[in-house]
């Protein structure tokens, strides 16, 4: 305080913010989202066990009722079971933001002059970190219980950075619900009332063929079974095709409307 | 510098011009057309209990609230049209401490200078010399949840000054403080305007605005029912209150009648205490006063002289107290000198 203070009005300032500021500011937060989550280690409970146990549950429960042996099945499983543990993972992201939003240190990040953004997408940034947990652990599993991928290392690598990308845009979806919801409560129920149907209204578990045809006509649009069959590919062949783009846009879709609309209600929120 | 010389002059020497801010949650007019001027370089006041509007016009000037009518302007920007410009030029500290609970006062510092755009070695020095001016510095590695509530204030205020802002709105900086941390709290303030700033703060208690502020607003329903320098609303509300209690209850009427004629005051009074509550103006009637009930044959149980509370000044600019209840009947409103709304 011993230096002066630039009087207000001879200052010069831009009343909006750069792209390079707002990548900046996101960085930022994410770096608050990890110090937070070395602070509170035990929030990564869900996303250490919950690979664990549902690989192995859904793998004995249903690999001899669908691939003759639990072997066989693997290769189907892992996909489907990766993509669903890290989607649910997500519906996290949407709790927390609430959570967070209702402190009072959200009133300073909206007081500073930050991108409107950065404190929602540095939040879902450091995120990715459970989701990285999650997709080694369940890979880790698959690889205990048998699975040797024909793909080879550098693609099931590749599947897991997909998985990670498309959860990150999913959480979008969770952010918005984690805005505009009352309660924190309130936006674990919706999210999971939107994404129980969607990962099992999919191939994730079962052969699709196995299904009735109006069924099928929905699980073959679901976007959560071009992505499981985009890693499967990638996992199982190491080859890469159209549910692999599908999955890229899909995501992109995602995040170019749930970004702007979610970063809206934020702004509106008092 | 184009868009700094087309302003009009006198606008440059307002850090904040407010015309008529509204503000409605539901039925509830928060604020109520609100008009403030703050002078740049001063400590402006705004005065008045809980649930007058005071939080809700300081977040609608501060870019956190929409106004629901009127306009705002901080050093010349509006607050609606221009709200990241204005962002730039002010430092929020709220009512309740505005930091990462998770998080040590190190953490948070770097973190605040980060996204003010401080470099990485940048940061950590700022943080580390706003630790030091604010005397946290032994605990500047401690999660906050461990901090006291003076503490936590200070890293707030520390958090709000990382940009230098020339506006720092203070909510209630002190409630809820001791006595000693409340003093340091005002040291700290007053050494922020002489570096130039400009300080807006919101405070319940009189002797705060009367030790920090250069002018007050007096809020009261979302409206300003007062507005002028400290000594202006002293002069209209009197510079303490007497207190007197009577031996005997059934005199009370007669007591406060004596009061009245004598001191050409309104009185409030509260009958199951027996005490009778007068603005005093002048000690030297008190004298008078005494004596006449000495004549009356009014004896009292009590008598002493108090600085003016919050409700004695909501008693004499509005002529009811701070609560509903506590507003007497026969009360009416006095003129206020210097009032300029």
């Amino acid at each position: 305080m011993s230096t002066m203070i630039k009087p207000g009005a001879q200052r010069q300032l831009k009343n909006h913010t750069s792209f390079g500021q707002s990548v900046r500011n996101s960085l930022t937060m994410a770096y608050r989202g990890l110090l937070k989550i070395k602070r509170t280690p035990e929030q990564l409970f869900d996303v250490t066990f919950q690979p664990i146990i549902f690989t192995l549950m859904f793998t004995y429960i249903f690999g001899g009722a669908i691939s003759g042996d639990v072997q066989n099945y693997l290769p189907m499983i892992i996909p489907g079971i990766l993509v669903q543990t890290v989607i649910t993972t997500s519906i996290v992201t949407g709790v927390q933001l609430r959570e967070d939003m209702e402190k009072g240190v959200f009133d300073r990040f909206k007081s500073l002059p930050i991108s409107r953004i950065a404190p929602l997408a540095g939040a879902l940034l450091a995120d990715t970190v459970r989701y990285t947990i999650a997709t080694v652990l369940t890979f880790a599993m698959g690889y205990v219980m048998g699975l040797r991928p024909e793909g080879g290392l550098g693609h099931v690598a590749m599947a897991g950075v997909l998985v990670i990308i498309c959860s990150w845009a999913i959480s979008w979806i969770f952010a918005f619900f984690g805005v505009i919801a009352r309660t924190a409560s309130s936006v674990q129920g919706i999210s999971m009332i939107v994404l129980f149907p969607l990962t099992f209204l999919s191939n994730a578990f079962v052969p699709v063929d196995t299904m009735p045809d109006w069924l099928q006509w929905f699980v073959k649009m679901n976007p959560i079974s071009h992505l499981v069959t985009a890693v499967r590919d990638l996992v199982n062949q190491g080859t890469m095709g159209s549910d692999l783009v599908f999955s890229l846009v899909g995501a992109a879709v995602i995040v170019a409307v749930f970004a702007p609309i979610t970063v809206r209600a934020y702004m509106r929120r008092t | 510098m184009s868009q700094i010389k087309k302003q009009p002059l006198q606008s440059k020497d307002w850090a904040i011009e407010a015309h008529g801010l509204v503000k409605v949650f539901g039925d509830n007019r928060a604020v109520d057309g609100v008009d403030l001027q703050v002078a740049t370089g001063s400590i402006y006041g705004v005065l008045g209990p809980n649930g007058a509007g005071k939080t809700t016009a300081i977040r609608m000037l501060a870019t956190l609230l929409r106004p629901d009518g009127g306009s705002a302007k901080v050093f010349g920007h509006d607050v609606v049209k221009e709200p990241q410009i204005v962002r730039q030029l002010i430092g929020v500290t709220g009512q309740y401490a505005s930091v990462d609970e998770s998080l040590s006062a190190t953490e948070n510092l770097v973190i605040f200078s980060r996204l003010l755009g401080l470099g990485r070695a940048e940061a950590r020095h700022k943080a580390e010399e706003l630790l030091e001016e604010f005397g946290l510095t032994e605990a500047a590695k401690r999660p906050l949840k461990n901090f006291s509530g003076g503490m936590r204030r200070r890293l707030d205020l520390a958090a709000s000054l990382i940009a230098q802002p020339p506006l720092i709105f203070l909510d209630e900086p002190t409630t809820g403080l001791d006595p000693r941390t409340r003093n340091q709290m005002w040291d700290t303030i007053r050494r922020l305007i002489q570096s130039g700033s400009t300080v807006l703060l919101t405070t319940q208690y009189l002797e705060e605005a009367d030790q920090l502020a250069d002018r007050i607003a007096v809020i009261d329903h979302g409206h300003v029912v007062a507005e002028g320098t400290v000594d202006e609303l002293k002069s209209s509300v009197g510079t303490s209150s007497l207190h007197l209690r009577v031996e005997n209850l059934r005199d009370i009427g007669l007591a406060r009648q004596t009061v009245e004629r004598l001191l050409r005051v309104p009185t409030s009074i509260s009958a199951e205490a027996a005490k009778i509550t007068a603005p005093l103006a002048s000690a030297d009637r008190v004298t008078d006063l005494l004596i006449a009930l000495r004549e009356a044959g009014i004896s009292l149980a009590e008598l002493s002289v108090q600085k003016p509370t919050l409700d004695e000044v909501f008693l004499s600019i509005t002529g009811h107290g701070v609560e509903e209840k506590s507003a007497p009947a026969s009360a009416k409103s006095i003129q206020v000198e210097g009032q300029t709304v």
